[in-house]
């Protein structure tokens, strides 16, 4: 089957070559991290070999080559974005974002002030904010979600409008069920109050590629790694104003202007929040992982992801006693399901014996499991490295699965 | 269930779809425990799916009686291979069992190492404890 452009492109991830237990991967665990392409590992491999110095310290040439490729993928991530590269700090990832963006904005936070989130959030655009309502006072409100899991956006525009929240920190797409959820709109709702808008991109940055400038957020937070890249790094986009304006949260060397006892200045956004030695391979890694996705035509690519989702639901529908959770009319390629009453522990590992890496368990959403009043369900997440034969794969696998449990 | 039974049920299997078909067999012989039982205290914490265990004496044989349950097939069928290795042993020889020799025996290891989440680990820790308190 000509499974263009996924047929070329998976030549570029080495890790299809390996075999786990004896069987070819069949990975569909993208939503958890991505597998990364020879450039990125090249890139990283590339730096350590010949290129390694600390940045921002030396007057050296590695140094100051280091420091130039380093600023050079900010800039690039902030045109990916469509921001200015001051704009953009770099983190451990979507978690540290949330961490510190949750920090800063609790000193404009009071007693009553509302912070809006939703039930489909991960624990780190949760845990965060419950923190920070009980270091203000502040409370937590959600927006409206069905039985199916789908953002309800009439009635959550209207809540947003009557509850004018201080801060709305929503995720993109979930990481659960996969769901795009529509934050252009809620953000324009919360214009007129005022609201501080965190979007939690952490599973929309390689699927959607926002323009930040569109979606018009004051935050945005992803993860490196689920784009492509390293672990271990990730950042986020801050309007510039708000973002200079945040309180400093970590401390140390390279973030201050001046140091001495009588007291210590800070360096401007994005420096004062970088403190320490930053990820450098991993940033240069994630520079190769976007020049890779700079190189791809996006729209085949999303088109390859969406007909391969459909595929997916057509045939996972087809087995009697599958309930697919979430929005499957809006998705990033991610189908969360259960079996009947089948454990999803049990689907998992039987079909870990098949080679097939899927994910199993609350994917760090236990209140929207509550929500859905489910212990967990099993995700398969698409990439645009997949193809039609990991969904035959992955199917043939499930019946399998299913007709030994039913023994 | 003795073990040396379900040793050799086990042997028979090369591929891991047979080896789980004989894990859930075991599940599917262990009684189920009645809810009555399967209270907070006896949910053993650390593990993905939910597991109930009792751990008694009877005190006029000192031998030990455990009673064990779980809401996943799999996890159920690797709880009647640890009663079967505990079930109706002294106390202070039970003591002295090492359940990790026994599932490198049964070519099972990988359901001890501290990634799986199935809590087998937290399950074996959680009987020794419940020993010392008998000792």
């Amino acid at each position: 089957m000509n499974d263009n452009p996924c047929t070329q492109i998976r030549h570029d991830f080495p890790i299809f070559e390996v075999s786990v237990d004896d069987q070819p991967l069949c990975y569909l665990d993208s939503a958890a991290t991505t597998q990364k392409p020879n450039q990125v590992i090249q890139a990283v491999k590339d730096f350590y070999q010949s290129q390694n110095a600390n940045v921002h310290r030396g007057l050296h040439t590695l140094s100051e080559q280091a420091t130039t490729a380093y600023e050079a993928v900010r800039r690039k991530l902030a045109q990916f974005l469509n921001v200015q590269s001051r704009e953009i700090v770099w983190t451990s990832g979507a978690t540290a974002s949330l961490n510190l963006i949750a920090y800063g904005l609790s000193d404009s936070l009071k007693k009553d002030d509302v912070i809006l989130l939703s039930p489909l959030e991960h624990h780190a655009n949760i845990v965060p904010w419950q923190l920070a309502a009980k270091r203000t006072g502040a409370r937590i409100e959600l927006l409206p979600v069905d039985a199916q899991g789908i953002l309800q956006l009439e009635q959550a525009k209207a809540l947003i409008e009557n509850l004018k929240p201080k801060v709305m920190s929503i995720c993109h797409a979930s990481n659960a069920l996969g769901n795009i959820n529509d934050v252009a709109a809620l953000i324009a709702s919360s214009k007129s109050s005022g609201t501080v808008t965190v979007i939690d991109g952490a599973q929309s940055l390689l699927h959607l590629r926002p323009d930040l400038q569109q979606l018009d957020c004051d935050f945005y937070v992803f993860s490196a790694h689920k784009a492509l890249g390293p672990t271990g790094l990730g950042g986020l986009y801050g309007r510039y104003e708000l973002l200079n304006a945040l309180p400093v949260y970590q401390s140390g060397g390279e973030m201050i202007d001046t140091v001495s006892f009588s007291g210590t200045t800070f360096r401007p956004a994005p420096e004062k929040f970088e403190p320490g030695t930053p990820n450098i391979a991993g940033v240069i890694g994630f520079g190769a992982a976007l020049d890779y996705l700079a190189a791809q035509d996006h729209d085949a690519l999303f088109q390859h992801e969406q007909s391969l989702y459909q595929s997916l639901l057509q045939q996972l529908s087809g087995i009697d006693g599958i309930r697919i959770w979430g929005d499957t009319a809006n998705n990033v390629g991610t189908v969360s399901f259960n079996y009947k009453n089948e454990h999803h522990y049990d689907l998992a590992t039987l079909l870990n014996t098949h080679g097939i890496a899927v994910r199993s368990g609350h994917h760090c959403t236990q209140p929207l499991m509550a929500h859905l009043g489910i212990e967990g369900t099993i995700r398969a997440s698409l990439a645009f490295y997949n193809n039609q034969q990991d969904i035959s794969r992955f199917i043939a696998a499930l019946k399998d699965t299913i007709s030994l449990l039913e023994e | 269930m003795d073990l040396s039974h379900i040793e050799h049920s086990l042997a028979q299997h090369g591929a891991w779809q047979g080896k789980y078909r004989e894990i859930m067999l075991l599940g599917k012989a262990l009684p189920a425990m009645p809810d009555a039982l399967k209270t907070d205290d006896a949910l053993v914490k650390g593990c993905e799916s939910k597991v109930w265990l009792h751990l008694d004496l009877d005190e006029q044989r000192q031998r030990l009686i455990l009673i064990a349950d779980s809401d996943t097939r799999i996890v159920k069928g690797l709880l009647a291979i640890i009663l079967a290795c505990y079930n109706n042993q002294l106390p202070l020889e039970a003591g002295k069992l090492d359940a990790y020799e026994l599932f490198d025996k049964l070519g099972l290891i990988k359901h001890l190492s501290p990634s799986r989440g199935n809590g087998v680990r937290a399950i074996v820790e959680r009987i020794h404890q419940q020993l010392q308190v008998l000792q």
